[in-house]
């Protein structure tokens, strides 16, 4: 996916007049917050639940090269075939070989993310391999050229409107309006094209070490049918993602649906284990698994290894005042809300993603409701200190801070500076005690005022009072 | 007990009455209560701008004012947090210092907190009358649990009625820099608070922490609402007169 995460500011700024998208972003918020607020106290110990969560995925990171291998041979084992991807172009190239491999015409996908950092639909099409998006979100997307805007309801910024129009533009059917409609239409779409592909693309959830297994958690039972139609299945995934046993899945299967859209559990989770034996009547002749770096090494042994523990709920994006207010796409890349905003300068570099470090009041949202408890906001700060490490902060920024730090570490200079320019503003403030303009700091003030100080500091009321005090008059 | 007061750098720019509220609420609480003249500021703004070096100095700044105290307290939520929390993380791998300022971090506290569940201020001074509703700050909330104790502060005061307002724990916009850098994001942030505000119909906002205040207040105003009072939660719980 291409990134254009450099914008940020100014497309936070398009987002926020953004009608349509406002509105949708407010349904989301009252489906994904107010639906974890309903049933994540069915886990009657949430707190050692999601304790336990971050042991599991801190155990995986510890030693992820072991559990990988393990993973491997487990899954070669069961008949399947493990690719390594250092990155997005590996990724393509692999899926490519595979498709030339099996005469592969047309591919059937299920949603994805990995794939959204590889640019896969479009790699494929050049090589003349169909792709069909299957999750109803994904397919709509497809139709409308647009990427994700939220790694679970990835078309959450569309209302039904425009879905609407967009079908009846691209499926040439006369517009239809209800729902249940639009689903039915896409569906009579979809559904042959299920039998027709030759290649069916998923990504996983986890990846279970002890059985070799991918599993998938989806609603729209389009997963499995793309994992066990065509011929060939190909489940594409993080090399994170792997958990060493199904009783550590378990775990996670608890927290991940509540989460993620307030289910307590999700309509499908499907273990995908090995591909067709000569005893089984259904599955894939061939079950490839690609299991992708692309950036995501680099955490391993670091301050930022944390974020590895992710397990792409989305919660945090839900939960974020910044995210509730700019939707996905402003985030420029494949990831967005808080985990975007860690993911995407690491894995695109700091200095395509400048903004996003610093897009965040550290309000602690995320990192409260985050299942593997990843500490959100530290994680912001330290690319923060990294950024100032490398020089890259806009120089007004630094001198300012700089300013700023001599004087909080020279008392006195401290007192009287802030005594004169305290003095200033309240002039300024006027009888109304209110500032409408502060030169540079319009960013305030084009959306607010600015409340004047009272006028003198404290320090200056409090030794005036105490040296009054000394002589029996009363305080201040 | 012996308290210094650490009354923070907006505080002393902004609003010098909520030091001296602070000051009056804990001598109610039986304190003694002494202000070191050379602190400046807890160092967060440049922690949260990733200026590691500063904030380190300033935590040393810190320890040697107020080492000496049975308790610090402060009149934020925030602040409190930033000593509390993140001065130990700052010197996790400078035992000497570590060893020095992690017991001094867990005997600061933010002022509700303080009054309620260390001083156990049972009389409140305060003679407001009407109705408020309460802005939780997101650091006293989120990593120092304030949430129950200004609440249970001004349920011992007879003339006050609480009106909770929707999404009290939503963050109102304010993040320091954030509010400059992204201005026109914080100021939605800090709309989508004001319309709470507006709906809770109070006579006045509440909260912990005067950088929060300012952002509703400047909000409320640019609004055109002159009405709804904005006032931290020392200034309610305070008897005001004769302070400055
Ligand atoms: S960072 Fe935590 S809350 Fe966000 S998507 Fe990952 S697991 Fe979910």
């Amino acid at each position: 996916m291409q990134v254009a995460s450099i914008h940020f500011k100014r497309n936070a700024t398009a987002k926020l007049n953004d009608e349509n998208l406002q509105q949708a972003l407010a349904r989301l918020q009252t489906r994904f917050v107010g639906g974890r607020a309903a049933v994540i106290g069915e886990i009657a110990e949430l707190e050692e639940t999601r304790t336990a969560a971050a042991a599991i995925r801190d155990r995986v990171l510890q030693n992820l090269d072991q559990w990988l291998s393990h993973f491997e041979q487990q899954a070669t084992a069961r008949g399947a075939t493990v690719h390594w991807a250092e990155s997005g172009a590996d990724v393509n190239r692999i899926v490519a070989e595979i498709a030339v491999r099996h005469d592969v015409r047309k591919a059937a996908k299920s949603k994805s993310m990995v794939s959204e950092e590889c640019g896969l639909n479009e790699a494929l099409e050049a090589q003349g391999i169909e792709v069909i998006e299957t999750d109803l979100g994904e397919y709509i997307l497809q139709l409308a050229h647009e990427a994700p805007s939220h790694i679970v309801a990835p078309v959450v910024h569309k209302n039904r409107e425009e879905i609407s129009d967009l079908f009846a533009e691209k499926h040439r059917l006369p517009r239809k309006t209800g729902i249940s409609e639009l689903c039915r239409e896409a569906r009579e779409i979809l559904r042959p094209q299920f039998l027709a592909a030759d290649m069916g693309i998923s990504g996983a959830n986890f990846l279970i070490a002890e059985t070799g297994s991918a599993l998938i958690v989806t609603n729209e039972g389009n997963g499995r049918l793309v994992t066990t139609l065509p011929r060939v299945h190909v489940a594409i995934t993080g090399i994170e993602k792997v958990v060493p046993t199904l009783e550590d899945v378990s775990t996670l299967l608890r927290l991940l649906p509540r989460s993620a859209t307030g289910q307590s559990i999700t309509n499908y989770v499907s273990i995908l284990t090995g591909n067709k034996g000569a005893a089984d009547h259904d599955g894939p002749e061939h079950f490839h698994i690609i299991l992708v770096d692309n950036g995501r090494s680099s955490l391993l042994g670091g301050e930022m290894q944390p974020m590895l523990r992710c397990i792409r709920c989305g919660a945090c994006m839900n939960h974020c005042p910044v995210y509730q207010n700019i939707g996905g796409h402003a985030y420029g890349w494949v990831y967005p809300g808080p985990m975007g905003s860690i993911l995407t300068p690491t894995f695109v570099g700091l200095e395509n993603a400048p903004d996003l470090p610093n897009a965040s009041t550290l309000c602690g949202a995320c990192a409260a409701v985050c299942p593997v408890k990843i500490p959100l906001p530290d994680l912001l700060r330290q690319l923060r200190e990294k950024q100032m490490a490398l020089g890259m902060k806009p120089w007004p920024e630094r001198a300012a801070l700089k300013l700023w730090s001599w004087l909080a570490l020279h008392p006195a200079a401290y007192a009287l500076t802030t005594k004169i320019a305290v003095r200033a503003l309240f002039l300024a403030g006027g009888t109304e005690g209110l500032l409408h303009r502060l030169p540079g700091a319009s960013g305030w003030t084009d959306g607010r005022d600015f409340p004047a100080p009272q006028g003198k500091t404290f320090r200056e009321r409090y030794n005036r009072a105490f040296r009054e005090n000394r002589h029996g008059e009363k305080r201040a | 007990m012996r308290v210094g007061l650490f009354f923070t750098c907006l505080v002393d720019a902004m609003r010098p009455r909520i030091g001296f509220a602070t000051i009056s609420l804990l001598e109610a609480a039986g304190c003694e209560v002494s202000v070191p003249q050379t602190q400046t500021c807890c160092g967060q703004p440049g922690y949260n701008s990733g200026d590691r070096k500063t904030s380190q100095a300033l935590a040393l700044k810190f320890l040697t004012e107020f080492e000496g105290f049975d308790y610090v307290v402060t009149p934020s939520g925030s602040c409190a947090s930033m000593i509390r929390v993140h001065y130990p993380k700052l010197f996790q791998d400078n035992p000497a210092v570590l060893a020095r300022i992690a017991p001094l971090s867990l005997r600061t506290y933010e002022l509700t907190d303080f009054l309620l569940n260390i001083a156990k201020l049972e009389n409140i001074p305060g003679q407001f009358r009407g109705s408020l509703t309460y802005h939780d700050s997101c650091s006293g909330l989120r990593d120092l649990g304030v949430q129950k104790q200004p609440r249970a502060l001004l349920a011992k005061m007879p003339g006050v009625a609480i009106q909770e307002m929707q999404e009290s724990t939503t963050c109102c916009g304010f993040g320091g820099a954030f509010s400059v850098k992204f201005g026109d994001l914080s100021a939605r942030m800090a709309d989508n608070k004001c319309t709470h505000i507006e709906a809770a119909g109070t006579d006045a906002i509440v909260g912990g922490d005067l950088g929060c205040l300012l952002n509703i207040e400047g909000r409320l105003r640019r609004r055109g609402n002159h009405k709804t009072q904005v006032l931290h939660i020392a200034e309610v719980l305070a008897d005001q007169e004769g302070d400055a």
